[in-house]
């Protein structure tokens, strides 16, 4: 079972935005949807590392402010003819909070 | 013996609980019955037609007096419960009676949620709950003015209540589109559209400030932007709280409601809960459907039957008439998930199905909602839709039929909509134009001049040729925005003119869109158009612009970003020279360097950071360089004739002036400026987007240059007298520009498409029409000529800090 970890109102997170979580092994990237779900990611783009909280917003995927590569929130996957991953993590919203996977935070924490 | 049964509340799941209870058990209980409300049960859900005056009170009551003596219900009405003794198992009324209970059953609903802003507790501040909510409505006069807070179901029911009874209503919404948890943004913008139309004004992205009274009377609400808003009567429709006070002071286990089993008992084995009081699985209850499920379990748990309550899916309706809306499930986007989305501009419909692994999860629809019900059914059983999913958007009645057309919208453009806005031709001299003969976009231009000036409007022109000639034209294919529509910039720019759609919602609807919310390449083009055309109406949308525009700063490779000040027209001071280094030193600036439009750029700043260079810059006078926009970058000038000995006018003081006036002003594509001050050019001027040259005898105005990916020389406009008419002709061009261009136009590239002649008609030889377009921009300069660092500082500082900073807890 997971444990959750309380991060944020959702409101803090603009609609088709995101904010970021710093840790020791890098930011953790948290979008909100237009539709109000919350996605958390590697901020890291396999590309060239750009800052993906940044991005564009778009159902759920963001688009790469560097280079315009296309990831899916859900899965992390790169869209279209790129190819490439980012880690995605537990995310969820409840009662107007967003909550995070404690034990991935920790390892990133720890890391 | 009999045992005794206390209810307390006479609300809709306690009257249908009891209803059942009486029903097949009559002799089982001895009942009392506690309401704070002078009255038994009424059907609440009705209370909008009662308002909207479809519906007397007698006709939504559902239990009146003699139904109770039949039934020999002890009702202590208008009475409220005061305290529970669960040891002695004894009740308090507010008199101070004391009843004895064995069995106990809660069904007090919910508290309405009173924002608690400056104000609120005025009278003439109320909510929505019940029949003298309900009565101060209906007791509005005619010309009296209403404000409701809060664009949710019983807040816009409230609203189209009073607007059919005369009242002047105006809705106040803090989010972007209306009923933001049951609908999509395109369904929103419909319904909106709809209340309009009954003469209701809608506020959205407003946020009340402070509600303002006289002598104890509510006057006004106030906005934070400023505005007030005159009322007799408030309404807060913003939310509800279950009402769980008496249950928590009596010991019960209480989150957000009172919690219940599947049976639903509360922690006290004798006291039972139903309704909005209620919390079940973590859930909360708004809706009456699962109330009444909740009800039933109740009265067999109290018979000593077996029955579990188990939550299912909701549905929604509006019961505003005219307004047919229907939300149902999850209508959230997310991976392994499929859009259907058909949109009918011409009727105003709209649908939209998500769906996962073959299974529909969710469903919006508006304007034709005949169909819900089968769409409901797919959701709760679950149907595998694979079979029909071709089909399945047109619903149960689908039997062949044509496939969606994208000329829907231009069909869909009435008679007199302006099709091209040169010569002020409508799509029906277009049409008549056709029926007299003219097959082709040749003959349209010859006989009617539609498309024959900037050309802007040929697609748009074709679409009309395509829709009345059907088969026997052929459009030619033109290259869309983007994936998420078949239109064209062109097509897109004169259907936000002519059909005036002001917000991004009303273009994916009207347009038909096919994705949701669309997408990076087309969102930040349409928040160009509608900010460029509606500097009034429409409101920014940050989370539709690239990083640098929403961050006010351009960002690097590393993710670290630059800071710009502006310098008008290249000209600093040694006290602005030294905030600059201060603030380098401060910030840890990795690099210093000086720009090629003549200004000083911090490169390597930390994005958090950068609301405090901003505030240290500003403090200084410095506002922000715009030096990442879509919009006036830099104003490159030569030193003139201050110093120069060949200087033939001031065209530092011109390019200062030119600053001035020009910035904070959003465009299709960068905007550069340069002057210089005789033909030798050291200003670099005649490579710009616009360049002026100085001369003797006045000024040359040239545009089109470009020193980029590619390179070109400016074409000369005009030559102007006064350093007025240059300022005048530079804004009427900018404003052509920003009016008529493809955004990621740059001017060479939009003057490439529409010609130098026909940029000049407007703004060299029409004097009207070159002070129409001067009017136009500086009407918009008045929302858009502010510094976005200022307003960053000031109103989103937030925004820029992480939302947690583990690195740093770990460390300590
Ligand atoms: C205007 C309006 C329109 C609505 N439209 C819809 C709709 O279209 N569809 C839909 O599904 N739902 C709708 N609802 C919601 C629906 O009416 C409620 O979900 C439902 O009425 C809740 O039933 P309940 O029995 O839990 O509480 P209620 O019906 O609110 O009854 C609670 C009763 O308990 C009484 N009470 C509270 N505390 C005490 C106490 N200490 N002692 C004695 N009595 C007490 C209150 O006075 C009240 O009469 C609407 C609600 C409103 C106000
Ligand atoms: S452009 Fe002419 S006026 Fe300006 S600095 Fe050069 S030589 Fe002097
Ligand atoms: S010229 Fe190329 S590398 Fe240099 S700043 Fe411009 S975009 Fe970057
Ligand atoms: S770094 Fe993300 S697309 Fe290049």
């Amino acid at each position: 079972m997971s444990d959750w970890i309380d991060i944020a109102a959702l409101d803090d997170v603009p609609q088709r935005g995101a904010r970021i979580v710093k840790t020791h092994s890098g930011c953790v990237a948290v979008f909100r949807t237009s539709a109000d779900e919350v996605f958390a990611l590697n901020n890291s783009c396999p590309h060239k590392g750009g800052p993906l909280s940044e991005g564009i917003v778009h159902g759920a995927s963001v688009t790469c402010p560097l280079h315009n590569w296309v990831f899916s929130l859900e899965t992390g996957h790169a869209q279209g003819a790129d190819d490439g991953k980012v880690a995605t993590y537990p995310a969820k919203v409840e009662n107007g909070r967003i909550l995070l996977d404690k034990a991935t935070l920790n390892q990133r924490i720890v890391a | 013996m009999k045992q005794k049964l206390i209810i307390i509340g006479a609300g809709m799941a306690t009257g249908r609980a009891l209803e059942t209870l009486l029903d097949a058990a009559p002799d089982a209980y001895d009942v009392t019955l506690f309401n704070a409300e002078p009255r038994g049960n009424y059907n609440r859900i009705m209370l909008s037609p009662v308002l909207a005056g479809d519906k007397t009170y007698a006709e939504i009551e559902t239990h009146d007096a003699l139904w109770y003596a039949e039934k020999c219900v002890t009702c202590r009405f208008g009475e409220k419960l005061a305290s529970i003794n669960r040891v002695a198992k004894t009740v308090t009324a507010q008199n101070g009676d004391v009843l004895a209970y064995d069995k106990l059953m809660f069904g007090t609903g919910s508290n309405p949620f009173i924002i608690p802003l400056p104000g609120h507790d005025l009278e003439g501040v109320i909510a929505y709950r019940d029949l003298e909510d309900t009565e101060r409505m209906m007791g509005l006069g005619p010309v009296s003015k209403c404000v409701v807070i809060g664009g949710g179901l019983l807040g816009l029911e409230a609203a189209a209540g009073m607007a059919a009874r005369g009242v002047d209503v105006t809705v106040v919404h803090i989010m972007g589109h209306l009923m933001e948890r049951q609908l999509d943004e395109a369904a929103g913008y419909l319904l909106r559209r709809a209340l309009v139309d009954k003469g209701i004004t809608i506020k959205c992205s407003a946020n009340s400030k402070e509600i303002l009274g006289k002598d104890g009377h509510v006057r006004a609400l106030l906005l934070d932007d400023g505005t007030e808003l005159p009322c007799d009567l408030l309404v807060m429709a913003v939310g509800i709280r279950p009402n769980v006070a008496l249950a928590s002071e009596a010991g019960l286990a209480v989150g957000c409601g009172i919690h219940v089993d599947d049976q639903m008992v509360t922690s006290d084995a004798d006291i039972l809960a139903v309704g909005e009081c209620v919390e079940h699985d973590g859930a909360i209850f708004g809706l009456v459907a699962p109330l009444y499920d909740q009800a039933r379990v109740a009265a067999k748990t109290l018979l000593g039957e077996h029955a579990i309550f188990v939550q299912k899916e909701l549905s929604t309706k509006l019961k505003v008439t005219g307004c047919d809306l229907f939300s149902a499930g999850d209508f959230a986007d997310g991976d392994g998930r499929e859009d259907i989305v058909f949109r009918d501009p011409a009727r105003g419909v709209y649908r939209r199905l998500v769906i996962e692994n073959d299974v529909v999860i969710g469903a919006v629809m508006y304007g034709d909602t005949a169909d819900s019900n089968w769409f409901f059914g797919l959701i709760r059983e679950r149907t595998d839709i694979a079979e029909m999913r071709d089909t399945l958007i047109f619903g149960p009645a689908y039997q062949g039929g044509t496939p969606l057309d994208p000329l829907t919208a231009v069909a869909a453009l009435s008679r007199d909509a302006e099709i091209c806005g040169c010569n002020g031709i409508c799509k029906g001299q277009i049409e008549d134009a056709i029926v007299a003969g003219a097959g082709d976009l040749a003959a349209i231009k010859a006989t009617t001049k539609a498309s024959a000036s900037c050309g802007t409007c040929t697609g748009l022109v074709e679409q009309v040729l395509a829709v009345t000639l059907g088969d026997d034209f052929v459009l030619p294919a033109a290259a869309s925005i983007c994936a998420c529509t078949d239109m064209t910039h062109e097509d897109v720019r004169r259907m936000i003119k002519s059909q005036r759609l002001t917000s991004m919602p009303a273009v994916w609807q009207e347009c038909g869109w096919k994705t949701s919310c669309g997408c990076h390449v087309c969102r930040p083009a349409l928040n160009f158009y509608l900010l460029a055309d509606w500097p009034l109406e429409y409101q920014d949308d940050p989370q539709s612009r690239f990083i640098n525009e929403r961050k006010h700063a351009n960002i690097q490779k590393d993710g670290t970003f630059s800071v710009v000040p502006r310098m008008w027209g290249g000209i600093t001071t040694p006290d602005e020279l030294r905030a600059i280094a201060d603030a380098a030193d401060k910030y840890a600036v990795p690099t210093v360097k000086v720009t090629g439009g003549q200004r000083i750029d911090l490169l390597g700043v930390k994005g958090e950071d950068l609301p405090a260079i901003w505030a240290d810059l500003n403090a200084a006078g410095m506002v922000s360089g715009h030096a990442y926009s879509k919009g006036l970058r830099t104003v490159k000038t030569c030193v003139g004739t201050d110093h120069c000995r060949f200087g033939t006018q001031d065209s530092t003081g011109l390019g200062i002036k030119l600053e001035k006036t020009l910035w904070g002003s959003w465009t299709p594509h960068k905007l550069k400026l340069g002057v210089s001050g005789c033909p030798r050019n050291c200003a670099e001027a005649t490579c710009k987007d616009i360049g002026i040259v100085c001369v003797d005898s006045g000024y040359q105005i040239s545009i089109g240059g470009a020193a980029g990916m590619d390179v070109r020389e400016t074409e000369l406009l005009v030559q102007v007298v006064t350093e007025q008419e240059t300022i005048d002709v530079i804004k009427a061009i900018t404003q052509a520009y920003r009016e008529n261009a493809r955004y990621l136009d740059r001017i060479y590239k939009w003057m490439g498409k529409v010609g130098m002649d026909w940029i000049k008609e407007r703004v060299v030889e029409d004097l009207e029409e070159r002070a129409a377009l001067v009017d136009r921009f500086e009407l918009s300069q008045t929302i858009y000529r502010r510094d976005p660092w200022a307003d960053h500082v000031r109103d989103k500082l937030q925004s820029y800090q992480p939302l947690g900073n583990f690195a740093l807890e770990a460390a300590e």
